[in-house]
């Protein structure tokens, strides 16, 4: 072959060089079109704040989340009567910064949503390109699963399986990954399906490419924009899940300070101190609508028919 | 009087990128009984005008013209009810893609009773009637049976031929064909050109054909426009245009053309660019 | 599990009849009952697999399935091994499964631990009121989100056009379990429009007779039922209509805009129709093909909502009574539960899929 003669040498360089162009290329168009929706580009810019809110969390909060203050208990947000400067936003029945515990539960919502997106992405991805390329049985019995788990709600699914698993946020991650899966199967087996005969992946096929090559690094990265909008939306939904799960007893247990599981621990106080329950649902709104900011931004950039050039 | 009288017309488009000129200062006469074919390559504003008297543009589209009237009546400014009335019995159109332009819910006869519903006050029997007697105009087979298809039940052919009857149900002053055969297979082409020729000379009506295909023109005009970027080129009767054409444009159209290939470059129309100033 | 293509049908004639009216006449029996059978078809096997994890769930807890029945209390091996044999735990899985299966066909869905009655039984008197609800938000969510969609598709870009999608936005990102407190803390305590819990107030007592509140307070004649049925029924209905209600929204809007942009609407207008007709007949009838679709998935949404609904309001429904029976260790409610919704959400489904057949000429004819 004439791989090692100084020509050819300089041609792969030059391709190489031209595939990094070509790449730096496609980013910035695909800024060029995220950043016109205002609205993506705000929800990026508060998700990013979460996240350095949530990385720096001791340096940001005020106090400890679990402190409790035993002469400062229900005390209102600072604006009302009755209000302490040191607790901007109140204190819980129990004493403790609010404030302080929304800041440290944004650990827990992002360390959620990761995690169950990696699970359920990583594991959807291989479940459904193998379903989408082997067709024949091993389809037909992935597909049949996948029913059977859309067939029940999500969140009866994930309760039960979290009582299986028993109570805690390990397994109430592990079951919310679970119970979304099934979507990110059936979006790449669809776009393997739709790929997998087109020309390119034939020409592959038969330059030699083998099963494994084929999969993942012929067929996988033109399937990408659709598991990519389906990503930011499941992390959003992992965080309402996690919240719901929390919120019924079966998520992350108190003390944690998780903001679905504040607010089941607000519940009997919702008509004497609403500041206990309107907060820590104020931050799952906030955190979860700038998420789908970013999605519908991300699915309107990527999305091939609606490009305007 | 003209039947379709349209002088200095200009159509803007609000575009991300600013103003976009789709037509600048063209006129359009065209009298009753008469075929008229506005020819030009894609982006050269064709359809836009036709558009804008049928009121079909987008909101993005300012339209301005010192004259724009049909039978003597101001389009410009008609009421958008007065405009509908006047738009599918009067002035009709028919565009280039015929399935597509069929809507897939209803059935093809569905379609056509409908025009004959807002125009017309026939009884529901006498609409029956009416859309058997258009489709046996138009040279549908089996008109009784294909009355309850759906339109991707049919061939393109046969959608435009529904989408004639529909645009001649009732009795038009003006037909306007946009690109009637530019989707079609060619022996339907002929088919579908002889079969509105044919319903243009019966009934008396204008007709105004636009079209990128020469051949089309040859076929079926008796005045041409030529257009090009928006703007008019040159306007003559067809004879003269295809013997003896005036503008350099038009001579480069005329040479582009796949019969006068010799020798062994085919003509483009840039070639002709720079002689002819456009 | 909405898996509407692959259908292939003869063309044969049309039947006579009136072809001026719309199309759904046009439909064959013959036709529908291929759409129904070729869906079951894919439907057996999975309802199998669910009855299986209903099956696994006992068994798939930690522990004992006999000692956590028992609860706390414990019990003595005697009379755990009685309790054995009558329940079958001592032989072989396959065998549980097919004495399970059988019961199911029986309509025996094992008995509640907290009640005492049949698990199916209270299943049956639970129902309704979650119905009642799941009913209530749906009809607000198609009604308030079909038009709200039309509405932002039409005036495309406008002000309005991004207020109704920024609010149906903010709509799905909400927890609606803290919106239901919320709206408790508005209406119920600041503004005193509505009660806390339940679904009618204590004062009245009537026979049940359908099971919907609403309909039972008419019945009954007594004065001022309907109108606490109504007052009771509000806001829970707003908080689950929620979700179904921006995603509608949005699904239409999306849909419209494609269909807007068709050459047929286009043809429409040429013809000189009027607006309302271009827009509301013309292109919704296509637009809504997929909207119908999304409206037969939020189904399975509701019912996970009305999961968190009923627990805020205590509203006595099938949700509330899983959550309960799941912290009671109530397992065998929670089993035959498990079935019983999954069983609905395919039929659910079913009947969305042939809804879709009919409604979509081009599926019907393949």
């Amino acid at each position: 072959m004439t791989k090692n003669t100084p020509v050819a040498a300089a041609a792969q360089v030059k391709l190489e060089q031209e595939s990094r162009n070509a790449t730096k290329a496609m980013l910035l168009e695909f800024w060029y079109y995220f950043s016109q929706n205002k609205g993506a580009v705000l929800g990026l810019a508060v998700f990013v704040l979460l996240v350095l809110v949530a990385v720096f969390a001791p340096l940001v909060a005020p106090h400890d989340p679990d402190v409790q203050y035993r002469d400062s208990f229900l005390v209102p947000p600072v604006w009302l009567e009755g209000g302490k400067a040191a607790f901007l936003l109140g204190t819980d029945a129990v004493g403790r910064d609010i404030l302080s515990r929304l800041i440290f539960g944004a650990r827990f919502s992002l360390f959620i949503g990761i995690v169950v997106v990696t699970i359920a992405l990583v594991g959807g991805i291989v479940i459904g390109l193998v379903a989408g390329y082997m067709r024949g049985f091993v389809d037909t019995f992935i597909m049949r699963v996948m029913d059977i788990i859309l067939a029940f709600p999500s969140l009866l699914l994930a309760l039960v399986l979290v009582a299986i698993l028993g109570p805690g946020l390990m397994n109430a991650m592990i079951a919310i990954a679970i119970v979304l899966q099934p979507h990110f199967v059936r979006l790449t087996r669809a776009a393997v399906l739709a790929e997998r005969s087109r020309d390119y992946v034939v020409a592959a096929k038969v330059a030699g490419a083998g099963h494994f090559r084929l999969m993942f690094k012929t067929i996988l990265p033109n399937c990408l924009a659709p598991l990519i909008v389906q990503a930011t939306l499941s992390f959003s939904n992992a965080i309402l899940d996690a919240a719901a799960l929390g919120f019924l007893g079966m998520g992350a247990q108190p003390p944690t300070p998780e903001w679905g599981t504040m607010l089941a621990e607000a519940r009997e106080f919702i008509l004497r101190a609403w500041w206990v329950v309107t907060f820590p649902g104020l931050a799952i709104l906030i955190t979860v609508l700038a998420i789908n900011l970013v999605g519908d931004g991300l699915r309107d950039a990527l999305d091939p028919k609606l490009k305007r050039s | 009087m003209p039947l379709l009288e349209i002088r200095n017309l200009k159509v803007e488009f609000e575009t991300a990128k600013g103003a976009f000129k789709a037509l600048d200062g063209v006129d359009y006469t065209v009298d009753a009984g008469e075929v008229l074919s506005i020819v030009g390559e894609s982006g050269s504003g064709k359809s836009v005008a036709m558009l804008a008297v049928m009121g079909l543009l987008p909101d993005t589209a300012t339209i301005t013209a010192d004259v724009m009237e049909f039978e003597g009546r101001d389009l410009r400014t008609l009421s958008s009810r007065e405009r509908r009335k006047v738009i599918g019995k009067d002035i009709s159109m028919i565009f280039q893609e015929p399935i597509a332009s069929l809507n897939p819910c209803f059935t093809i006869g569905f379609q056509l009773a409908e025009t004959l519903k807002i125009h017309t006050d026939l009884n529901s029997a006498a609409r029956k009637a009416r859309v058997l007697e258009l489709m046996r105009a138009v040279g549908i087979p089996d008109p009784e049976g294909r009355v309850s298809a759906y339109p991707h039940q049919m061939s393109g052919g046969q959608c435009q031929r529904v989408m004639i009857a529909m645009a001649i149900a009732c009795s038009p002053k003006l037909l306007i064909a946009d690109e009637p055969t530019t989707a079609l297979d060619v022996t339907i082409q002929k088919q579908i050109l002889d079969l509105l020729v044919q319903l243009q000379q019966e009934s008396g009506m204008g007709l105004i054909m636009i079209t990128h295909d020469m051949g089309v023109v040859a076929e079926t005009a008796d005045r041409v426009i030529v257009q090009y970027k928006g703007r008019k080129m040159e306007e003559s009767d067809v004879l003269s245009l295809f013997e003896n054409p005036q503008h350099a444009y038009t001579k480069a159209l005329l040479s582009a053309l796949p019969e006068n290939a010799t020798g062994d470059r085919l003509p483009t129309v840039s070639d002709f660019a720079d002689a002819g100033g456009f | 599990m909405i898996n509407a293509g692959a259908f292939v049908y003869s063309t044969g004639d049309h039947p006579a009849v009136s072809w001026q009216d719309p199309p759904v006449r046009h439909i064959r029996t013959h036709d529908m009952f291929r759409i129904l059978f070729s869906r079951l078809g894919l439907l057996i096997p999975t309802f199998f697999g669910v009855t299986l994890v209903a099956f696994s769930f006992i068994r798939l807890l930690p522990g004992d399935p006999l000692d956590l029945l028992a609860g706390e209390r414990g019990i003595d091996p005697e009379r755990k091994a009685q309790l054995m044999a009558q329940m079958g735990f001592d032989r072989p899985l396959w065998e549980q499964y097919l004495d399970y299966l059988l019961n199911i066909f029986q309509g025996d869905l094992g008995t509640s631990f907290a009640s005492k009655k049949p698990v199916l039984d209270e299943f049956l008197t639970l129902f309704p009121a979650t119905a009642e609800l799941a009913l209530c938000a749906i009809i607000i969510a198609v009604c308030l989100g079909i038009p709200a969609g039309i509405f932002a598709a039409v005036k495309r870009g406008s002000v309005a056009d991004q207020a109704i999608m920024g609010t149906a936005l903010v709509g799905y990102s909400m927890p609606i379990f803290w919106w239901g407190l919320l709206l408790i803390i508005l209406f119920s305590g600041i503004l005193q429009w509505t009660p806390v819990s339940g679904r009618i107030s204590l004062m009245f007592f009537f026979p049940q007779v359908t099971g919907f509140m609403l309909i039972d307070s008419l019945l009954s004649g007594e004065k001022g039922a309907f109108l606490s049925a109504v007052r009771h029924l509000i806001l829970p209905s707003v908080v689950l209509a929620t979700i179904p209600l921006a995603v509608i929204a949005r699904q239409t809007r999306s849909a419209m805009l494609e269909v807007l942009g068709e050459d047929y609407v286009r043809t429409a207008r040429a013809k000189g129709l009027p607006p309302f007709r271009v827009i509301g007949f013309h292109a919704l009838r296509n637009a809504l093909i997929p909207v119908i679709t999304t409206i037969g998935l939020q189904v399975g949404v509701l019912l996970a909502g009305a999961i968190l609904t009923e627990t805020i309001f205590s509203w006595p429904g099938i949700g509330k009574w899983l959550v309960d029976s799941i912290s009671r260790r109530d397992y065998f409610v929670v089993q035959g539960g498990l079935l019983l919704i999954a069983g609905i959400i395919m039929l659910v489904n079913l009947i969305v899929d042939l809804l879709y057949g009919l409604i979509n000429p081009r599926i019907r004819h393949n």
